[in-house]
C-alpha cells in the first residue's frame, strides 16, 4: 500500500488515488506532426529507478499530483502540485 | 545426458537414482556465437531451441542474468489457450498450442500438459454475444471453440454461483483443446533439450551492454566478458525496455506488476481453468490441490515483484464473487511478476532498427501459453531476418503506423494499462 502525502489533503492511501502514467511526456503543439504525437503517445523510458508520474485524487481533493516515486522500492521522494516543478533523486 | 524412457526409469531405480546426472551442462561463454539470446526464460529458451531445432543454427548461446526458472516463467498461473478473437492473434497462438500438444515427446521431458478445457464465463446478452463472435472468428480459422450455455456450464463446474445478484452465470465459451502446463518443468524441459541441441545455456551472466559497430549489432558486454556475435535476440519480458536501451533503443512497453496466489490444498473441485467475465479473474486447480488464480495489473510502473495489498484484495473479491466457497481457503503464496504491457495488449517478436538486433518482449499478461510459438516464431524471425506470417504484425512500428492489434475492441490508447 503506498502512503502518498497530498499537498492539499495530508498522507492518504493509494486506494484513494488513481494512477495516471508518465508524467515527464510532454503534448507536443498540435503542428508538430506524427512522428512528434508517436513519441508522445507510445515511447517511453520506463525507467527502472526513479520515476515521475501522475495520480489523482479522485477519492479526495481531486487534484491532479506529480509524484516521484521508485519502481523498485515503491519509496516516494515528492509529491507536488501538478505544474509545480519536481526533483529527481540522483541514486 | 542420455534420453529420458521408462527403462531408463526402472534402471535407475534399481541403482537408488544414482545415475541421473544433470539435465543441462553448465558452460563458460564461447568468445563468439552465431546467435545470443539475451535471456534464460520460457521465451529465451524456447527460441534457442526452436533455432536449433527448426533453423539449423546450433552454436548459440542463452544468456541468463540468474538462473533458469526464477523469472516470470516461473511465476505465472500456467494457463494455455488460444481463444483470441483476431487472425493476428488467434493463428499465432494456435500455433503455439500446437507445439503446445507436441512439446513432451519433442522435449522428451514432461512438461504436465493439461488440456482440460478452458471456460471464459459471461454474464450478460451482450457479452454472450462477443463470446459468440469471437468463438465463430476461432472457428473459422480452424480452432475449437463451443458456446455453452447456463445448464452445460453448471455440469461442468458446479461449484460456480450461478445467481449471483449482480453477476449471474449465463454461459460460457469453452476451448476444449486449452488447459495448464507445469511452468517449471517447461523451463527445465527447454533448457535441457536446446543444450541436447549444443545450445550452451550460460547462467549468472548479466547482459550489461549491447555493443554496436554503426548500424550493426556486434557482440554484448557482460558480467562474464565480452562475447561476440552478429545477432542478438532481446527475450527479457519485463526488462524489455532496459535492455533494448543498452540499443539506444525506446520501446512502447511499461512494466507493471501482476500478482498470483496460491491457496492451500483442497480435494479436487475445479476441473478446468474458468475466467470470469465481469472482471479480471481467472483459476485452475494444480494437480496438488492448490487453487491457482489472478486478476489484472497492480495498476501502476514498478519492477518490485512484489504485490500490494489494494490489487489482492481486489482479485480475492472477484474469486469470492464466483467461487463463494473461496472465502473459507487462506492463500499460502502469493507473489508478483513484472510485466511489460504494450499499448495495444499485443506483444513484439520483431527486427529493430538496429541490424542484427531483434527483440522478443511485450508479452503484457499472457506470455506464459505463447512460449513455444513465441520461441518458433523469434527463431524463424532471427535466422531468415524476416518474420514468419503468424508474427507479421508483431512490430514495433504497428504504433507508429497505426496498426495496432487491439484484441479487446477497445481502441489502441496510450496508458491503457
Amino acid at each position: 500500500m503506498l502512503r502518498i502525502n497530498c499537498p492539499f489533503c495530508g498522507i492518504r492511501d493509494e486506494a484513494e488515488f488513481k494512477f495516471g502514467g508518465d508524467a515527464s511526456v510532454k503534448r507536443p503543439p498540435a503542428d508538430a506532426g506524427a512522428e512528434a504525437f508517436y513519441l508522445y503517445a507510445y515511447e517511453r523510458d520506463n525507467p527502472k529507478g526513479w520515476y515521475v508520474e501522475w495520480w489523482h485524487h479522485v477519492a479526495g481533493c481531486r487534484q491532479w499530483l506529480k509524484v516521484v516515486r521508485h519502481t523498485v522500492t515503491h519509496d516516494i521522494a515528492q509529491v507536488a502540485k501538478a505544474g509545480d516543478a519536481v526533483s529527481v533523486p540522483q541514486s | 545426458m542420455s534420453k529420458y524412457s521408462v527403462f531408463r526409469l526402472i534402471s535407475e531405480g534399481l541403482r537408488g537414482q544414482t545415475g541421473w546426472g544433470r539435465a543441462w551442462r553448465d558452460p563458460d561463454p564461447k568468445p563468439a556465437y552465431d546467435v545470443i539470446i539475451i535471456g534464460g526464460g520460457g521465451h529465451g529458451l524456447a527460441s534457442a531451441y526452436y533455432l536449433a531445432r527448426t533453423q539449423g543454427i546450433t552454436n548459440v548461446a542463452v544468456l541468463e542474468r540468474g538462473q533458469i526458472g526464477l523469472g516470470n516463467v516461473g511465476r505465472n498461473t500456467t494457463i494455455v489457450r488460444s481463444n483470441y478473437l483476431f487472425p493476428e492473434n488467434n493463428l499465432f497462438y494456435e500455433k503455439s498450442l500446437q507445439l503446445w500438444e507436441g512439446l513432451e515427446q519433442d522435449l522428451n521431458f514432461n512438461v504436465m500438459m493439461s488440456q482440460r478445457g478452458v471456460i471464459n464465463l459471461y454474464h450478460s446478452d451482450s457479452q454472450r454475444d462477443a463470446y459468440a463472435r469471437r468463438g465463430n472468428s476461432m472457428r473459422l480459422n480452424g480452432i475449437d471453440a463451443e458456446l455453452l450455455d447456463r445448464e452445460q456450464v453448471r455440469a461442468m463446474v458446479p461449484i460456480l454461483d450461478f445467481d449471483n445478484a449482480r453477476f449471474p452465470i449465463q454461459g460460457g465459451l469453452l476451448q476444449r483443446r486449452g488447459g495448464t502446463a507445469r511452468h517449471d518443468a517447461v523451463a527445465w524441459g527447454l533448457a535441457r533439450g536446446a543444450d541436447r541441441l549444443g545450445v550452451d545455456i550460460i547462467q549468472n551472466c548479466e547482459v550489461t551492454g549491447i555493443r554496436r559497430d554503426g548500424d550493426r549489432v556486434v557482440g554484448v558486454e557482460t558480467t562474464r566478458g565480452y562475447i561476440a556475435a552478429p545477432k542478438v535476440g532481446i527475450a527479457v519480458a519485463g526488462h524489455t525496455s532496459q535492455v533494448a536501451a543498452m540499443a539506444g533503443i525506446r520501446l512502447p512497453v511499461e512494466s507493471h506488476l501482476l500478482q498470483a496466489f496460491v491457496s492451500e490444498s483442497v480435494k479436487p473441485v475445479l476441473d478446468h481453468v474458468v475466467t470470469f467475465g465481469a472482471g479480471h479473474f481467472y483459476i485452475s486447480q494444480s494437480d496438488k490441490g492448490g487453487l491457482v488464480f489472478g486478476g489484472g495489473l497492480d495498476g501502476y510502473n514498478s519492477f518490485s515483484q512484489r504485490g500490494t495489498l489494494p490489487e489482492a484484495e481486489h482479485v480475492i473479491s472477484e474469486g469470492v464473487a464466483m467461487i463463494p466457497m473461496l472465502s473459507r481457503l487462506r492463500v499460502l503464496r502469493q507473489w508478483a511478476g513484472v510485466m511489460d504491457m504494450t499499448f495495444d495488449g499485443t506483444p513484439l517478436i520483431c527486427k529493430t532498427p538496429v541490424r542484427g538486433l531483434y527483440v522478443n518482449g511485450g508479452w503484457c499478461y499472457g506470455g506464459f501459453k505463447a512460449v513455444p510459438g513465441s520461441g518458433w516464431c523469434f527463431a524463424h524471425t532471427i535466422a531468415k531476418d524476416e518474420p514468419h506470417a503468424f508474427n507479421a504484425a508483431m512490430t514495433i512500428e504497428r504504433f507508429r503506423d497505426g496498426a495496432m492489434v487491439d484484441e479487446k475492441g477497445a481502441g489502441p490508447f496510450p496508458w491503457l494499462h
